[in-house]
This record gives C-alpha cells, sequence and structure tokens, in this order.
C-alpha cells in the first residue's frame, strides 16, 4: 500500500525526539540563581587567576544593568535567571589515559548517540574534546596536535596552562559587554574549547567538540576561542544533542574566532538540540553569540545546520577587517512544530577588496516560524567590497510562517552588493513527477528538500554532511508538500 | 515650551476655527491624545531607525499661515503640467485658492475636504471612509488626524472614469519664517471608477516648512487608481508622506514615487487588500544629491488570496545624500496564491553618500511566489567605456547610463505629458541635454 501523507503526518507527530534519554551521571551541582557570589565562587572551583575573576565581575556588573533583547521575531517566556543553577560538573573526573576508566554511563550515552569515542578515534580521524554538562571530560588525539604545536583543549585548561594566549585574545572579538547573553556568558561561563593553531601550521584533522545538555534544569554558558596563527589553516566542527526535558533549558554560548593575516578558519555546526514535543512543551533556548574577526588575507567561512531548539537566536558574524580577508555563511534552519527560528549573520566589511558570500536556507513546517535577519555593512574605507547572499524559504503546510529581515547598509561607491530572496513552496507538480516514477511522497519530500539545501550541504566536512541529512530528513518528513 | 508641548496646546486654539460637532472631531481629540502618548518617532523604533526627525522637531513652526498674502498664478505655473486639461486643487500655505483651483460637482466630487465635512449631503460617505485604515500606532499619522481641516477631497461615482488628471498642489510660499502644515487628502474611487491623480508639494523660496501630509485612498470593486508624486522640493523643505490605500476585489491601485529634491522626504506607503485578485504597483525613482535624505517605507499587506503586488524602487545617490528603503511584504495565512515582487536597486556615485536599505518579507502562506531582490553598486564601467569610444562625453555617457537604470520605472507613466516632464527633471538632475525622450 502507498505511504499517504496523513500516515506520514501521523507518524511524524508521534515521532518522539531520537535522542531523548537521560544519563545518570552523579553532577556536583551549585545552588540556583545568580549573584556575585556564584561568579566568584565558579572561578575559584575553577582555579583561576585572579585577572580572570574580576573579567567575570566586570561582566556580571554590566550584565545587572542591561535589559534583555525583545527585537527579535520571537515569542516565548523569558527564562528566569534566578531559577538556574550555573554550574554542574560530573563528580568523578579522574585522569583519564584511555577509553576503559570514562564513566561507563557517560559510554553509553555516547554510544546511544551514535558517537562512539572508539569509532571516532579510528575511523574518522576526529580528535574529540568531550564535554558533558560544562567540564570535558576526555581529550584525545591531544599527542598527534601537539607535535604539529596545535593547542586544542578546554578553556579552563588553557586559563590554567596558555593564560598569555587567552587573556590576548579572550573578548576581542565578542567583547564582555556586547549583548545580554555575551555578558551573562563571561560572567558565568563554565568551560569551553580553546584551540590555538600555530604560524604556517595546517591542522591535520577535522577538531571537533560535542555538546550535551545533561543535568536538569542547568544552563549551559559555553565559551569558545579559536586562533587560527598567521598562514594556518583549521576545521573546526560543533554538534548538539540534547535529552528530552519539559523544562526549557537556556543555552547561552560565545564562540570567538581569530583569524590572522592568511590564516583560514572553517567553522561548522549542527544544531540539534531538543526542541520541545509536539504541543510547544519544552525544548531548549539557544541565544548564542558566535563572531570572527579576519585580517589580512584571511577568511573565516561559517556553516550551521539548525534543526532543534525551540528558540533560536543566532547571528554567526564577520568582521572583515583586513584587506582582502573573506566572510562567508552558509545556513540551514529547519523548523517544525512550534520551533522558532531567528538566525543569520552579519557581515562587517572594513578593510579593502573583502568579499562575502552569504547563502541562508530555511524550511519551517508546522506551526514554526522561521526568520532569516542579516546585516551586510560596507564602512567607508571598504573599497571594492563585494557581497553576495541569497535567502531561500520553503513553506510547508499553512500554519507556519518565513520571514526575511535584511539590513544593507552602504556607505562606499565602489560596493557591489547583491541580495536576493525568495519563498516557495514544495510543488504539487515536483511531487507528481516524483510519484509517477515510483518514488514515495517521503522520499520524494526529502529528496526535494536535499536539493534546495545541496549549497549549504556540500559546505559541511564529509562527518557532518551524512549527519546533516539524516536530520533533515528526521526534522521533514510527513510535512504536507 | 518644546515643539510637541506646542502642538498639544495649540488644539485648544485650532478647535476654535472647526465644527466641534461634527463626528470627525472625536477623530480628532482621539488622535491628539494617541500622539500625546506617542509623541514623535525616535531612531529607536524599528521602522525609523535610519531617519532621524530630531533635527526637525527641536525648531518651532507656525501652525497657521497668514491670510492675506496672494499668489499669482505667474508664481506658480511652472509647478503645474500646463499643457494638459485637468483639474486643480491649489493650497496656499495649507489654505485652498478658489482663484488658482478648478474643481468640479458635476457628476463627481473633486474638491476640498473642508467642504465635505462641512456640507450635509456627504456625512455618509465621510462616516464610511474617512480615518478608517489609518493605523493607530503611528504618531506622524495621529498628529495628522487630530489636526484635520483641509485637503483634497476627490470622489468618483461608479462607473465614472473622467478623461482629465486631477493635479493636487500645496504650495508653501515663505511668508511665515518656518510653518508646519498638515493636509488631509481623502480619495474614494467608486466601482468601476478611474482617476488619475498628480500631487506636488512646492515651496517658492527657501524658507523652513514641514509638510505632514497624509492621503487615504479607497479603491473599491474593480476601480482603477493612477497616483503619482512628484518630490521635488527645495532644499529647506521636509516632507513626510503618508499614504493609506485601501483596496477591494478586482481593483488595481499604482503609485509612483518621484524623488528629486527636498531636505528629508519620509514616504510612509501601505496597502491594504480587502479583496480578491488585487493588483498593487508601488515605483519610484530617488534622485538625490547634496546632503538629502529620503526614507521609502513601504508595506503591503496581503490579507486576502489571488493578489499580486509589484514594487520597484532606483536609487541614484551622489554628494552626502542618504537613501533609505524599507519595504515590508506581509502575507496573511489566508492569502493564498499571492505573487508579490519586491525591488530595490542602488547606485552610488560617491563615498560620501549612504544606502540603508532592508527589504522584508513576512510570509505566513505557502501556496505563494514571493521574491525580493535588492543591489548596490556603481555605473558599469564597460558599458561607459563603450559609449566613450562612440564618442559620447563623458557626462553625457553616465546621463544615458542613469537614465536606462531608471527607465523602467517611467515606462509604467501612462500620461505622455507627465512623462516628458519628469524625462525633463532627470536631465535637469542630471545636468545634460540629451535631445530627446526615452
Amino acid at each position: 500500500m502507498a505511504y499517504t501523507e496523513d500516515e506520514l503526518k501521523k507518524e511524524l507527530e508521534t515521532k518522539e525526539y531520537e535522542y531523548g534519554f537521560y544519563a545518570d551521571i552523579d553532577s556536583e551541582t551549585f545552588p540556583v540563581g545568580l549573584d556575585e557570589d556564584i561568579v566568584k565562587a565558579i572561578s575559584k572551583k575553577k582555579n583561576e587567576p585572579k585577572w580572570m575573576t574580576e573579567w567575570r565581575l566586570d561582566a556580571f556588573s554590566t550584565w545587572k544593568s542591561m535589559k534583555e533583547p525583545d527585537w527579535p521575531n520571537l515569542k516565548y517566556e523569558k527564562p528566569n535567571f534566578q531559577d538556574i543553577s550555573y554550574y554542574s560538573a560530573p563528580k568523578k573526573k579522574p585522569n583519564l589515559n584511555s577509553l576503559d576508566e570514562v564513566d561507563p554511563e557517560l559510554i553509553k550515552t555516547f554510544n546511544k548517540l551514535g558517537i562512539s569515542l572508539e569509532e571516532q578515534k579510528k575511523l574518522s580521524g576526529v580528535a574529540m574534546d568531550v564535554v558533558v554538562d560544562s567540564v570535558s571530560v576526555a581529550t584525545t588525539f591531544k599527542d598527534t596536535l601537539k607535535e604539529k604545536g596545535i593547542i586544542f583543549c578546554s578553556i579552563s585548561d588553557a586559563i590554567q596552562n596558555h593564560p598569555d594566549l587567552v587573556r590576548k585574545y579572550l573578548g576581542t572579538v565578542v567583547p564582555k559587554k556586547d549583548n545580554y547573553y555575551a555578558a551573562l556568558n563571561s560572567a558565568v561561563f563554565s568551560d569551553g574549547s580553546f584551540c590555538y593553531i600555530p604560524k604556517g601550521i595546517k591542522c591535520p584533522m577535522e577538531l571537533s567538540t560535542y555538546f550535551r545538555i545533561n543535568q536538569a534544569g542547568t544552563g549551559q554558558f559555553e565559551r569558545t576561542l579559536v586562533i587560527a596563527d598567521e598562514s594556518s589553516y583549521v576545521s573546526y566542527l560543533e554538534g548538539c544533542t540534547a535529552p528530552s526535558r519539559d523544562e526549557n533549558q537556556l543555552h547561552a554560548a560565545v564562540v570567538e574566532l581569530i583569524a590572522l593575516d592568511d590564516a583560514e578558519i572553517k567553522y561548522s555546526t549542527v544544531q540539534n538540540w531538543f526542541p520541545g514535543d509536539k504541543n510547544g512543551k519544552g525544548g531548549v533556548f539557544n541565544f548564542v553569540t558566535k563572531r570572527g574577526i579576519c585580517h589580512d588575507r584571511s577568511k573565516i567561512s561559517w556553516t550551521q545546520v539548525e534543526t532543534g531548539s525551540a528558540i533560536t537566536w543566532k547571528y554567526p558574524s564577520c568582521i572583515l577587517k583586513g584587506n582582502n580577508s573573506i566572510g562567508e555563511f552558509y545556513s540551514i534552519a529547519v523548523t517544525n512544530n512550534f520551533q522558532q527560528a531567528d538566525t543569520g549573520t552579519k557581515m562587517i566589511h572594513i578593510g579593502k577588496n573583502t568579499k562575502s558570500t552569504i547563502i541562508s536556507k530555511g524550511v519551517s513546517a508546522g506551526k514554526s516560524q522561521n526568520s532569516y535577519r542579516g546585516l551586510v555593512q560596507i564602512s567607508p574605507l571598504a573599497k571594492n567590497a563585494r557581497n553576495f547572499s541569497q535567502c531561500d524559504s520553503l513553506l510547508m503546510g499553512n500554519d507556519c510562517g518565513a520571514h526575511t529581515f535584511p539590513y544593507i547598509e552602504v556607505q562606499n561607491k565602489t560596493a557591489q552588493i547583491e541580495h536576493e530572496a525568495t519563498t516557495s513552496k514544495i510543488g504539487e507538480d515536483q511531487i507528481f513527477y516524483c510519484n509517477q516514477r515510483g518514488i514515495d511522497t517521503e522520499k520524494a519530500i526529502a529528496l526535494i528538500v536535499n536539493g534546495f539545501s545541496k549549497e549549504v550541504l556540500n559546505k559541511l566536512p564529509m562527518e557532518f554532511a551524512v549527519e546533516a541529512q539524516k536530520l533533515l530528513e528526521i526534522s521533514l518528513e510527513g510535512s504536507v508538500g | 515650551m518644546n515643539f510637541q508641548e506646542k502642538l498639544l496646546d495649540s488644539f485648544i486654539a485650532f478647535e476654535q476655527d472647526v465644527d466641534l460637532l461634527n463626528p470627525v472631531h472625536s477623530d480628532r481629540k482621539e488622535a491628539l491624545k494617541r500622539f500625546e502618548k506617542q509623541g514623535f518617532p525616535s531612531k529607536k523604533d524599528e521602522s525609523w531607525k535610519y531617519t532621524s526627525l530630531k533635527s526637525i522637531t527641536q525648531k518651532n513652526y507656525s501652525l497657521s499661515s497668514k491670510k492675506d498674502e496672494s499668489v499669482e498664478l505667474r508664481d506658480v505655473k511652472e509647478y503645474f503640467l500646463n499643457d494638459l486639461d485637468s483639474f486643480k486643487i491649489v493650497f496656499i500655505d495649507g489654505v485652498y485658492s478658489p482663484f488658482l483651483s478648478k474643481t468640479t460637482h458635476d457628476g463627481m466630487d473633486i474638491c476640498v475636504l473642508s467642504a465635505a465635512l462641512s456640507k450635509e449631503k456627504y456625512n455618509d460617505t465621510i462616516k464610511k471612509y474617512f480615518n478608517k485604515i489609518v493605523p493607530k500606532d503611528e504618531s506622524l499619522a495621529s498628529l495628522n488626524t487630530s489636526y484635520t481641516k483641509e485637503g483634497a477631497y476627490i470622489y468618483i461615482p461608479s462607473g465614472v472614469c473622467p478623461e482629465d488628471p486631477v493635479q493636487i498642489m500645496h504650495i508653501s510660499t515663505g511668508n511665515q519664517k518656518s510653518i508646519w502644515l498638515q493636509p488631509r487628502n481623502l480619495i474614494i474611487a467608486d466601482k468601476n471608477a478611474k482617476v488619475e491623480i498628480i500631487e506636488r508639494h512646492q515651496s517658492l523660496n527657501e524658507h523652513s516648512v514641514v509638510t505632514n501630509s497624509l492621503t487615504e485612498i479607497y479603491a473599491e470593486k474593480n476601480a482603477f487608481v493612477d497616483y503619482y508624486k512628484i518630490q521635488n522640493d527645495l532644499n529647506t523643505a521636509t516632507l513626510i508622506d503618508n499614504t493609506f490605500i485601501s483596496q477591494q476585489r478586482d481593483s488595481n491601485v499604482s503609485v509612483h514615487t518621484f524623488s528629486f529634491g527636498g531636505k528629508l522626504i519620509r514616504n510612509n506607503l501601505n496597502f491594504y487588500h480587502k479583496g480578491e485578485n488585487i493588483q498593487s504597483t508601488l515605483k519610484g525613482i530617488t534622485i538625490l544629491e547634496s546632503n538629502q535624505h529620503v526614507d521609502h517605507n513601504t508595506l503591503v499587506n496581503h490579507a486576502q488570496p489571488n493578489c499580486e503586488s509589484h514594487q520597484d524602487y532606483k536609487g541614484i545617490f551622489s554628494e552626502r545624500s542618504v537613501g533609505v528603503f524599507n519595504g515590508k511584504i506581509i502575507v496573511d495565512k489566508i492569502a493564498q496564491k499571492t505573487n508579490a515582487f519586491q525591488q530595490n536597486n542602488n547606485i552610488l556615485i560617491d563615498n560620501k553618500s549612504k544606502v540603508n536599505t532592508k527589504p522584508q518579507l513576512e510570509i505566513f502562506a505557502d501556496d505563494v511566489k514571493c521574491s525580493h531582490g535588492c543591489t548596490v553598486g556603481q555605473l558599469d564601467k564597460e558599458a561607459l567605456f563603450y559609449l566613450k569610444t562612440r564618442g559620447i562625453p563623458e557626462k553625457e555617457a553616465k546621463a544615458l547610463l542613469t537614465y536606462a537604470f531608471a527607465n523602467n520605472i517611467l515606462e509604467s507613466v501612462k500620461t505622455p505629458n507627465l512623462k516628458r516632464r519628469i524625462n525633463s527633471l532627470i536631465a535637469n538632475k542630471l545636468g545634460v541635454n540629451l535631445g530627446f525622450d526615452l
């Protein structure tokens, strides 16, 4: 019997979050609430130097005077920041030499996620800095990286072992007073990744971090700092999954990228936090500040696949400060059920002959709202700047919305800016054509969506492309074309 | 006392001049209350992000004119389209000038709002249409409503298609050092009616004038309205032009805005669809120089299925001028089979000028065709080179290319006379004589 749309719809609705399980790991959790003592306690817990503590306190005092932004095209109940515990770390934290020493519960968790460490280690050649809740538990391939002089560790380790680098670059791209969530993150960030690629080194493997929110009611505040020194290259992967939980969880991360002269950073994200159930209950609030700065002739490329989170607020940006620098942004954002996404990018052209490309694909289904919000700014000195933006939206069903808010500000006559946006749906004739070739409706939709997002999927590293395609299918099958 | 307070306080004096028993007066009072609460928009308002009224609202203006000034036809003749028959509604410093105007009540009403408000036979029409589509949350629209007194009133009954266009002219004489004008126009095209309107604001000499104009246009079933706005005022004039258009099924409304001059121009152009199979056209050419600022803020709200909208704005900016385009298309959930198109192309001539553009789409229906495009660039160097190799001097070559850039907007101007006038305005603006019409 043919697979009808109704059946598909039903199946999709009843489809539970695949990665919705909860691992029982003993965690050491701070009391809920946030004040100066908590900030100090976090800093102390991590044995941080004095400048770091002061840095956090300064951010905290700014945060207190700031207001939560209400300009995004999002509707949600504002989280109560006093109801969150700001620190949680797995209790058992032995020094690990091999995977056998890792908490067996944890191994089980990863196996369920399909990212078994052994496999990753042996087959894909990916060095993983595994972060469960807020403290990094295992770091692999460190030796290989060490040979090349690459530093890839947790940010707390970096603060201990490489304070000069951290102090020089932390908060230079996303100042601690940048915005509400960045200030909050600067005050309370518990851990994250740090990466430094020395001059002239091409990082031999894709660096990757997996994040998980695990402890009930624990906000996660990751801080990532990637520095690519002159003429170096790194490809950085970040993927997220989170277990099914009823109360909203807050995630306010900050990612800073620094590409010095002639360097190239490729930053890819697959984000699949728990999006809430089909009634819009629960789900992760994802308020992320990501920004990179390009020096002369350098290049930063953001690629993201956003399928999860109840609320997404995320604008990976590039400051093209150096001459001849290049910024790229490739994004697929898929929303279903009651998800809301307000995402896009900022390209700030300051240097001469700078180029930027923005390709954004939004797919909305169910009762979701999907917005693209982007800024292209050409400053008066940015001679011969070039930008191409394309934002396409695909609507499935009649209860969802797709929105585009591009801001284009040009102050130099030599700039060439192109922006185009389209909105469409999956045509009945397209489905019909597939059907008559013996492709059922579900597959046809997957095929069409894949084609729609191909430009972005192609930009992902191999390891992620497969996962991303899978995610797209899960998020979309059954949505009526 | 700042100007905002003055506006609030002067209302009592204004009430002496108007009929307090007219139902419109309650609209006025409510609007004033809203304005008191909202105040002037600031840069913090998203729709005023790129345009600041601060320098304008900080000054003081008189709200009424000295009446004794006489303006002769020869003073203003050049601003009219003369070589065609047309109806004329002329206001001098906000006061209707019967001497310069040519109105009619013969089979249709082309007259002034004050007359329509005061005569009983218009009561029903006023009740049905006045202030019905003006959004409550726009403070400048509220301000205009609160001081509603004079403006053009045009009612074309069903099936009537006057051959002659209507020219609405607002003249500011400068006999007050600075003046704040608030004309209010009401235009109704009943079923199957057709009307063409040309509107212009003009100051006769350099003095500070701010016009906060509001026009309501109602196009009933199968009506056809063609509206042309010519904005080529002196560099001391500020214009805030609010236009709200309500369209019933099968109607077709197009608005062309030609912005060539003025210190600051803000165009709020809003289309509301009330029926199926509607066509809306919004087009504009903006050519600016010397510190001028033009802000096009458009909204097309597709609220019904099977409608089409077409937007096309071209801008050419030089000498510290600033162009803003903020176009919004909203497609409601039931507005299936909508076809909405929006395009904004800009050329920057030098580095002191700026373009801020923000084309927005908000779409809630799935079976729609919506697209927008936006470019910022410069004249094609190779095309310029080609023209020069053919012996065309650089200045003329540039003008030719600029013409070509703006030409597809001019193509849809239907009155040849008007087209010629706009052509000569553009040629004037670019400082060349091409010796032919495009």
